[in-house]
């Protein structure tokens, strides 16, 4: 533990970073803004949302520096996640049927 | 035993009885990640909040789906008259904006611990906190705007689906919850470098530590934002 490699990094790293998290947020917010809507709404959203927590867990965390070990153990577990989204829609979308037949006046 | 786990000299596993013979198995004689043990455990406990802020979005997904009256069109219920004209979700523009500059900040400050710059450490974490306690006294501001004025019920709402108010509240309590208690532990760190803790150690981890939860509360309000507000 006594170098700390790619802790040493210029400030000018962590500026140029902030700045463009603050482009990305800015864009997000203008999707909103200019009632873009539908598929190229959902898309966009998600495209300056994964740039942006990309960047997050990248520099910030300093993830990019850290060894793949430690890198494997924890950006793989959460990819469970998408076994819960998958049944959830799916769930989702069946209460959702059964209410319009049963419930809907 | 307690001396030598502290002089980070461990039995070989199967060698001790009882108890401590538990630790020495379990702890064996091999380290997986090289790195302060501080930091590995702050990353499995934000790798476990993780699952929890993802039971909130995806519970909130379903009954987003599931609902057979229309969402409340967040756009609508977060906008702000300012100068006459309302403008959509500029308070929650605002907050993301002090958010992501508050990790901007705490990434200097554990870059300045690392240089073993006390002063610029302590004010730039302090700057972070302060960031965070505004981020809060919006987010009051926000949920007082939404119960008193526009009547949202965590069990139902003028607006529309019941279950707006039940997720709003989940999901942006627990996140202003992780602020307010990432504003007391970032203070607490600060002092503790300002008193030069960590100059007799020798070792400025601890920055870096607290500022991995920093960052893991602006990355969930990078989902909330995307998820709740804009989706």
């Amino acid at each position: 533990m006594s170098a700390h490699e790619g802790t040493q990094h210029p400030i000018s790293v962590y500026l140029r970073i902030w700045l463009l998290l603050f482009v990305l947020s800015a864009f997000s917010y203008m999707v909103d803004y200019f009632h873009v809507q539908g598929l190229p709404r959902w898309t966009l959203i998600i495209v300056f949302m994964f740039l942006k927590a990309g960047l997050i867990v990248s520099i910030f965390m300093h993830m990019k520096w850290e060894r793949l070990a430690l890198k494997l153990a924890i950006l793989v577990p959460p990819l469970c996640l998408l076994v819960l989204i998958g049944l959830m829609a799916i769930e989702g979308n069946y209460t959702f049927l059964t209410r319009s037949v049963a419930f809907t006046p | 035993m307690a001396a030598e786990i502290m002089t980070g000299h461990i039995e070989p596993a199967g060698t001790v009885e009882g108890l401590p013979g538990v630790v020495t198995d379990f702890a064996s004689d091999k380290q997986a990640f090289p790195v302060h043990w501080g930091k590995a455990m702050m990353w499995i406990f934000l790798l476990s909040d993780t699952f929890i802020f993802s039971s909130f979005l995806v519970s909130y997904m379903h009954v987003r789906m599931s609902s057979t009256v229309a969402w409340p069109n967040p756009s609508e219920v977060f906008a702000l008259s300012l100068g006459g004209a309302p403008i959509p979700l500029i308070l929650i523009a605002i907050m993301t904006f002090v958010l992501i500059s508050s990790s901007g900040t705490m990434a200097m400050a554990v870059n300045y611990g690392y240089r073993r710059n006390r002063a610029r450490t302590t004010s730039l974490m302090l700057i972070t906190a302060g960031f965070g306690a505004m981020f809060v006294g919006m987010q009051a501001f926000e949920w007082a705007k939404l119960i008193i004025e526009e009547g949202i019920r965590p069990w139902g709402n003028p607006l529309g689906a019941a279950q707006f108010g039940a997720s709003f509240f989940m999901i942006t309590g627990f996140h202003g919850l992780h602020v307010s208690a990432g504003v007391i532990y970032l203070v607490i760190v600060a002092l503790k470098v300002w008193r030069g803790d960590f100059e007799r150690t020798g070792n400025y981890e601890a920055v870096e530590i607290a500022g991995l939860y920093w960052h893991f509360v602006d990355l969930v309000w990078v989902f909330i934002f995307a998820f709740f507000y804009l989706w």
